[in-house]
């Protein structure tokens, strides 16, 4: 709409070029781990991630077999082998550190004593000498071109080496009913308060919004205790009730403001019909609301995957109950230079979450705002 | 996998129940008092009064329980000594105006109050006014939005690569210390700089919270009315003026929305700090520190009153959102 007096193209660029570069801003951070999470060890504790996108060069500096590997083959004594462990290709070699790229893979060179050689660009060198080889053998300089090169080891690992399979049913079990239960009940909560006319009504809504911001560091230890005192203990039930309970004011909010917004002649008629409120509520009002409810499940979902405070709290950090964020954690402070398990379990953690996002992204921006904007 | 029985269980028992505590409880109130018969129109009368209880118990009582409950018990405990029995009066909270660790995770806390919303909002309103206007706005929108679905762990262990340091004469793999080096910087351990490390952390959950303000600000843009910016375009406004004097001014109920509700979010910021530099080298934050008294110090009275000192500067706020959503009820 703003285009209606013709823009000027240059600025339609300049907005072009500004979005481009706040996708990159937002993205690349991410990017980076995941495309990390794909690499080698090895790899990723010496080159950067970008580079490892494009063909990757290095110098190698390589001392051939010993002594002890030549064989003799007829008149000469030959060493070989291959500069690589893992492949890639040489684009030049020498054999003095002064010009380490003095030559072409396959180029015949003198070492000088005698001796001379090859390196072909598969990596395999060839070297003989007229004498026995003795002592220390020649050193080579090899230019190498190594292909990005990337591995589904470290999701190997993290998963079935380092519990975080585990963690991740430990995540599910602790996230499902806490998703589930809380809308039942914030649905019940939220009809009475958006359709039924009773005394303290106002009030009561101006609590519900009033513990939306309640600090969860207040109910800490006071629940631990409560929930030692009564015998739950550190346990699923305690986290799913605790869960629950710290859903249930943003619930009950999105969906009496939902709920508010039905049309009043629907709910009146069928008063009038004769429908108690029992039925309005849920042959009417339940399935009208479904918008609403699932915003409010992608929220409680979403948050309750990631949490890390509740449940370092009201579970116990053994194997049975840790979850990925606990995982995540551990792994941050006992293994915090090993980026290749930190990456692989980062992203086995945020994946789900993740797709959940990209599925339901509708209906996120549609509970942000009803839950903001008002 | 046990255990995904066990949750799903509890899933059927968590529904069933509420169902069948609802239509009981319902069923008994129309049994004592029915809707019929010749005192009809009282029991109607009756049981309406009863019934939005009906609805609301569940919910009352968890918060309760879970919610309110807790608060009295902090303001108890933080009276209280290190174990909870002994009344210390207002000990822990002189304690806290002289801990040096309290004044830096205080200080810090208002850092963060300055610069994280601001700057959240800031750049939430400029990809929200940019990308309303280009095709591939949608897809920028979800790329920018992404971040809200990472868990604020996940999103520290991202950044800690980007603020890696390997040392000197090694290749930086961290894209903070290359872009430095490539500049012809040097590297640097941005984690353990003070005071400077304060703002990479913020940096992350600008970075987790720009999403939530462009969704918000961009849906206010759009509900700006049409005829007030056809009547700047009229009168030869350049689009920046459109923006800045037409759009913004308009929208302003909504930014301070979007302000207070990442102002709460920082106040209780948690993980970031805790996974990054556990409020080492000067970075403590209050709900770090409440976390560090509560498990490592053992101190339930000293955790609680750091508690009370988040809820005490939440409350302005708490006080300001009550008033809105009373005013909006008329």
């Amino acid at each position: 709409m703003d285009n209606i007096a013709g823009t000027k193209s240059s600025l339609v660029w300049a907005v072009n070029i500004a979005v481009v570069v706040l996708v990159l801003l937002w993205t690349i951070p991410t990017f980076g781990l995941l495309v990390s999470s794909f690499r080698d060890r090895d790899q990723i504790a010496t080159t950067g991630w970008w580079s490892s996108l494009f063909p990757h060069e290095a110098s190698l500096r390589f001392r051939i077999g010993d002594a002890e590997t030549q064989r003799q083959e007829g008149e000469v004594f030959v060493i070989d082998g291959s500069v690589f462990e893992a492949g890639g290709t040489v684009s030049a070699f020498g054999t003095s550190n002064r010009d380490p790229a003095a030559h072409e893979p396959g180029e015949v060179v003198d070492f000088g004593d005698g001796i001379s050689g090859t390196v072909n660009e598969d990596g395999s060198y060839r070297v003989t000498s007229p004498v026995a080889f003795e002592g220390r053998s020649p050193r080579l300089f090899v230019t190498s071109v190594t292909p990005p090169r990337f591995t589904l080891e470290n999701y190997d690992r993290v998963l079935f080496a380092q519990g975080l399979g585990r963690a991740f049913l430990n995540t599910m079990t602790v996230t499902i009913p806490a998703t589930v239960i809380p809308i039942l009940v914030a649905a019940f909560a939220a009809y009475a308060l958006a359709w039924m006319e009773f005394p303290g009504r106002s009030l009561l809504i101006a609590s519900v919004v009033g513990l939306l911001v309640v600090p969860l560091q207040l109910a800490l230890i006071p629940l631990l205790q409560l929930h030692n005192a009564i015998g739950i203990g550190k346990d699923y039930l305690g986290i799913w009730l605790a869960h629950s309970a710290f859903g249930l004011p943003l619930a009950i909010y999105l969906l009496r403001n939902y709920m508010v917004g039905l049309p009043r002649e629907i709910i009146e008629s069928a008063r009038v019909d004769g429908a108690t409120d029992f039925q309005i509520f849920l042959k009417i009002i339940l399935p009208l609301s479904f918008p609403a409810l699932a915003s409010f499940a992608i929220f409680q979902f979403l948050w309750t995957w990631n949490d890390l405070l509740i449940a370092t709290v009201f579970l116990g950090n053994t194997q049975d109950q840790l979850v990925m964020t606990g995982v995540l954690r551990e792994l941050l402070g006992s293994r915090g230079g090993d980026w290749e398990i930190l990456a692989a379990s980062a992203f086995v953690s945020i994946s789900v979450p993740l797709v959940v996002f990209f599925a339901m992204q509708k209906y996120l921006v549609r509970g942000l705002l009803a839950g903001s904007v008002k | 996998m046990d255990q995904l029985f066990m949750a799903g269980g509890t899933v059927v028992i968590g529904v069933f129940g509420c169902v069948a505590y609802f239509f009981l409880s319902n069923m008994i109130l129309d049994a004592v008092w029915p809707p019929r018969g010749p005192d009809a129109g009282r029991n109607i009368l009756r049981a309406a009064m009863i019934r939005p209880w009906l609805f609301l118990f569940p919910a009352i009582a968890l918060l309760a329980v879970y919610l309110v409950y807790p608060v009295f018990v902090s303001i108890w405990l933080s009276l209280h000594d290190n174990t909870g029995q002994r009344f210390v009066g207002a000990d822990n909270y002189l304690w806290l105006l002289n801990d040096r660790k309290f004044q830096e995770s205080i200080r810090n806390n208002f850092l963060w109050l300055l610069v994280v919303p601001g700057g959240a909002t800031f750049f939430g309103l400029i990809a929200a006014a940019l990308t309303d206007r280009i095709r591939w706005g949608n897809f920028a929108k979800a790329m920018i939005f992404m971040p809200m679905a990472i868990s604020f762990i996940g999103a520290s262990v991202i950044w800690k690569f980007i603020y890696d340091y390997r040392g000197e004469g090694r290749t930086e793999i961290g894209l903070l210390n290359a872009v430095v080096e490539a500049f012809g910087g040097t590297a640097q351990t941005w984690l353990t700089l003070e005071p400077w490390n304060n703002f990479f952390l913020m940096a992350v959950l600008i970075w987790i919270q720009t999403g939530f303000a462009m969704v918000i600000l961009s849906a206010a843009l759009r509900g700006i009315p049409e005829e007030t910016i056809e009547a700047a375009i009229l009168d030869g406004a350049s689009p920046f003026q459109i923006f800045l004097k037409i759009k913004v001014p308009q929208i302003w109920g909504t930014i301070a929305v979007v302000w207070t509700t990442i102002t709460i979010l920082v106040l209780k910021v948690f993980d970031i700090v805790l996974a990054m530099t556990n409020g080492q080298w000067g970075t403590q934050v209050l709900a770090n520190m409440m976390f560090d008294w509560m498990f490592r110090g053992n101190d339930s009275g000293r955790a609680s009153a750091i508690a009370l000192v988040i809820m005490l500067l939440v409350t302005p706020i708490m006080i300001w959102n009550i008033r809105n959503a009373h005013k909006e009820m008329r």
